[in-house]
């Protein structure tokens, strides 16, 4: 029932709201994309968000893991998880309505840097289908990122351990086609096809291709179905 | 009505629940008493659909914690151990949170929501952050949250803990009073709490239950001998001799103060023995003023030190 995983995400969004831990991140996201865009404008004098199309997968590697982190892991710490599961809940919707709290408020940070492009639009001519696939992809690398940091959240009561592990996974995803080339032909383009950055760059270039999108959801649905099994091995503990 | 057949929990090597078995009727109140870790929390977590046990199984009126967790789920109440809450969110917002995954809409969850606050005596403190609230009210929210929905079936873990002598007072008398229409099983070290509240006692200890009864069917069951207590206005040496001597007396202990003055006698009969009757016709015989004579019962505390030590 998606009810009770739209509860679930209306409480996480206020607590993230709420808090200052929202607007402390979307800030700095904004910062640091910024410094890039602006500089990549005036330095390359180009009508293009191509810069912050290549800045961004960075920087959710830190951003996607520190929104993430503390999503089940806190409710373990605290105990609170205790309640939750006793309440007539399935698991999946508990993980899931997590999970799209913290999508909602990765989108925010991303589409308000549509501001740059408008900014850009009084200047020249955007080309709008690099437009939208860059930030279909954007938000599809994030929602992955996202993915995985849920489920790191789900293992353990710590928000630090949470927030490393995910980001060593999230690093070695975006990493691996850069090292393809110390690798024999099958299993470069085997670990090519698993690199989240491939596939962005195809997206970003404004083909946007099934195969791509099916990348990413099915790497999305991989850690949020082992994040589930994660909630339930307290079964077998 | 919960069946509990044959439970066992590991935890790796450790049994924290070793084949227990009982069966918790409709409108009882059980109180699970036992030190800590002694298996108390880990049973109610296997009734709560919390874990699974190792082996065993739990039924709630006819319902199995494997197939049927979800109804189960429905129909328990459940406050773990410290009351567990979201410090960040307010007192209502959290009870409504919570109504919602309990599927209350409308204009009835209103009432209840209204009625929840006045029992659990929230009133003042309801547009709170549950962070800002002191250990007794947030005991008291987790207790809303656990009885919110009516359920059929109340499990406290130490409800109690952290709240001053008039809150337990208050929260005692509200459990009695649930307790009429509803099975509840709580859990507490507090031994004045169970025989308060509790119609039933099961003292756990090492994973095993090694009592089960009213406290009072566990204070006659386990007091070998009977002992009375009494008090002279005047006991020196030579009362203590004429005690010792009449008939059926098996033992008699002086009581001293501090100072070294004599306080009372102990004096102690094989069980069913009344000696009561014949202390005070033997003090009247000899004159001597009564100030006090008491049967002294085994207290559920000496039970329980008596099971648990290991």
């Amino acid at each position: 029932m998606l009810r009770n995983t739209w509860i679930f995400c209306k409480r996480e969004l206020r607590s993230y709201f709420n808090s200052p831990i929202a607007y402390i991140v979307i800030t700095i996201f904004l910062l640091i994309s910024g410094w890039f865009f602006f500089n990549s404008l005036f330095l390359v004098n180009q009508v293009s968000l191509r810069g912050l199309f290549s800045i961004v997968p960075f920087i959710f590697m830190f951003f996607a893991p520190a929104i993430s982190m503390r999503l089940i892991s806190e409710e373990k710490r605290s105990g609170t998880i205790e309640v939750l599961v006793t309440l007539p809940v399935k698991d999946w919707e508990i993980i899931l309505g997590k999970y799209l709290s913290a999508l909602i408020l990765l989108s925010t940070g991303v589409l308000l840097t549509l501001t740059y492009a408008l900014t850009l639009s009084f200047m020249g001519n955007l080309d709008e289908g690099a437009l939208v696939g860059g930030y279909l992809g954007l938000i599809l690398v994030g929602a992955t990122y996202l993915a995985v940091g849920v489920f790191t959240s789900s293992l353990t009561r710590n928000q630090v351990v949470a927030f490393v592990v995910s980001f060593v996974i999230v690093f070695t995803l975006f990493m691996l086609d850069k090292v393809v080339m110390f690798f024999p032909g099958f299993l470069a383009s085997f670990l090519e096809y698993l690199s989240v950055d491939y596939h962005f760059s195809n997206i970003v270039r404004g083909v946007i291709d099934s195969r791509d999108v099916i990348y990413y959801i099915s790497v999305i649905f991989f850690f949020l179905l082992l994040s589930v099994r994660s909630l339930e091995s307290r079964r077998w503990r | 009505m919960i069946k509990v057949k044959d439970l066992t929990k590991n935890y790796g090597d450790l049994k924290a629940v070793d084949d227990i078995s009982f069966v918790v009727q409709t409108g009882d109140i059980v109180g699970f008493l036992g030190p800590n870790a002694a298996g108390k929390t880990t049973t109610m977590r296997i009734i709560t659909c919390f874990m699974p046990p190792t082996s065993g199984t739990v039924e709630v009126d006819d319902l199995n914690i494997f197939d049927n967790s979800l109804e189960i789920r429905k129909k328990i109440g459940y406050l773990p151990e410290n009351a567990p809450l979201y410090w960040e969110m307010n007192v209502i917002e959290y009870l409504q949170f919570i109504m919602g995954l309990r599927g209350m809409n409308g204009g009835n969850s209103n009432k209840r929501m209204k009625q929840i606050v006045d029992i659990c005596g929230l009133g003042s403190v309801i547009h709170k952050d549950i962070g800002e609230l002191s250990k007794g009210f947030r005991q008291r929210v987790g207790l809303a949250q656990a009885m919110i929905h009516d359920p059929e079936i109340l499990i406290l873990d130490e409800p109690t803990i952290g709240l001053d002598p008039n809150q337990i007072v208050e929260i005692r008398n509200l459990i009695k009073e649930l307790g009429k229409e509803k099975t509840v099983i709580l859990s507490t070290h507090i031994l004045p709490e169970v025989e308060a509240t509790c119609g039933r006692v099961l003292i756990i200890h090492e994973g095993k239950i090694v009592a089960d009864g009213t406290a009072e069917e566990l204070q006659s069951g386990f007091q070998g001998r009977e002992r009375i207590y009494l008090e002279l206005k005047n006991q020196d040496q030579e009362v203590e001799n004429k005690l010792s001597n009449l008939d059926k007396v098996e033992k008699v202990e002086r009581i001293s103060l501090p100072s070294g003055e004599t306080k009372g006698f102990h004096i102690e009969s094989s069980k069913g023995v009344d000696l009561r009757e014949s202390l005070f016709n033997f003090s009247v015989q000899n004159s001597w003023t009564i100030l006090e004579l008491k049967r002294e019962q085994a207290s559920l505390e000496e039970i329980f030190r008596l099971l648990t030590k290991s």
